[in-house]
């Protein structure tokens, strides 16, 4: 079986800008998997690339052995750092939505979600707050039945109780064949929920190790060592 | 008992050492289910994968036993439960004396507090 996600010599220059530089990089499946790295570190690139919103300018990207594209985007559920939904629409319309575009939504779990986080279908997204948006589209990505999850920043404006129930959704919905990759700054939140982090700077990978590897080796927790790591 | 996690240390360890306890403590009582894998790491809060960890070196040691069809049970060997909790009590004196030996007590001292404290 080919791996999840795999990259090699993967560079991204945008005019002058290097933003990516001779990533290698292998995904296994079964793991949530931390994306780490200082703002401008090029975690959104990646992000992008592989959901083929950009291609790359040297080096290739492999989702299950095939290049980003439409079988791709069938198997990854992507969470942009922006939404793209439309303000005007309701949550039960954005539900219908997703279930046209995506085989693999499970609408069923989509209202089970909604509901445990008070989460009115009927509302539209205009009348909602900044958090209770970010709620809505992470529970349409985490409701298909993906191999690979791609959640840019997710729970940045969302409080720290939500926080909890969203981690816990990412614990119980993903399988053993699927794995969930995560950028976000909020470490401390997360660590204990990821097998693995990448750590990444000026578009190169410092680290890729589990949690337990580093807490063993620096007695420290990903969330200091992160700190120390990257101190300015 | 809540699951609390330290950021020093591997998870896994903590987890071992937090289900030790409650064996210990009979909240998981000898030759009953544990609860599964996905369950305890959402309860905990963690990823299934260290949960998983964190069994299968139980059942390394003996505590966990698995049966391949019906999941995973605490032992039955009261012997060795009562084992580990004397080496667990036995591991928390040390820690005590040399707490108080850092404070400047001698052993009659702490031998006189502890009389006090259990009449």
């Amino acid at each position: 079986m080919n791996p999840l996600l795999e990259c090699s010599a993967l560079s991204k220059r945008y005019g002058n800008v290097t933003a990516l530089s001779d990533i290698n990089l292998t995904l296994e499946r079964g793991k949530i998997i931390g994306l780490l790295g200082p703002n401008g570190s090029g975690k959104t690139t990646l992000i992008k690339l592989i959901n083929g919103l950009l291609v790359p300018s040297k080096g290739q990207l492999l989702i299950n052995g095939t290049a980003p594209g439409t079988e791709t985007k069938k198997v990854v559920s992507y969470l942009p750092d922006k939404t793209y939904l439309n303000n005007w629409m309701k949550v039960k319309n954005l539900l219908n939505f997703f279930e046209d575009f995506y085989d693999n939504f499970d609408k069923k779990r989509a209202y089970d979600m909604l509901e445990k986080l008070h989460i009115n279908p009927n509302d539209s997204l205009k009348t909602m707050s900044k958090g209770t948006k970010e709620k809505v589209q992470l529970i349409l990505v985490m409701s298909r039945n993906a191999d690979l999850y791609v959640l840019d920043e997710p729970i940045g404006g969302v409080d720290p109780a939500s926080r909890d129930y969203i981690l816990d959704t990412i614990i119980s919905n993903y399988n053993e064949n699927s794995t969930v990759l995560i950028s976000t700054h909020l470490i401390a939140d997360v660590e204990n929920v990821l097998d693995e982090v990448i750590f990444i700077q000026n578009g190169r990978i410092n680290l890729q190790s589990s949690v337990d590897d580093i807490r063993m080796k620096e007695g420290k927790s990903v969330d200091a060592y992160f700190r120390e790591v990257y101190k300015c | 008992m809540s699951w609390e996690l330290k950021n020093d240390r591997p998870i896994y360890i903590q987890l071992i050492e937090q289900i030790h306890f409650r064996i210990i403590s009979g909240e998981y009582k000898s030759g009953s289910k544990l609860p599964s894998v996905r369950d305890l790491a959402a309860e905990a809060s963690v990823n299934p994968n260290t949960m998983q960890k964190a069994l299968s070196e139980l059942e390394h040691s003996g505590l966990l036993v698995t049966n391949r069809t019906s999941g995973r049970f605490i032992t039955e060997d009261q012997s060795m439960i009562q084992k580990m909790k004397l080496d667990l009590a036995k591991e928390q004196l040390v820690n005590f004396m040399e707490q108080l030996k850092k404070l400047g007590f001698s052993d009659e001292e702490v031998k006189a507090f502890i009389l006090e404290s259990v009449q």
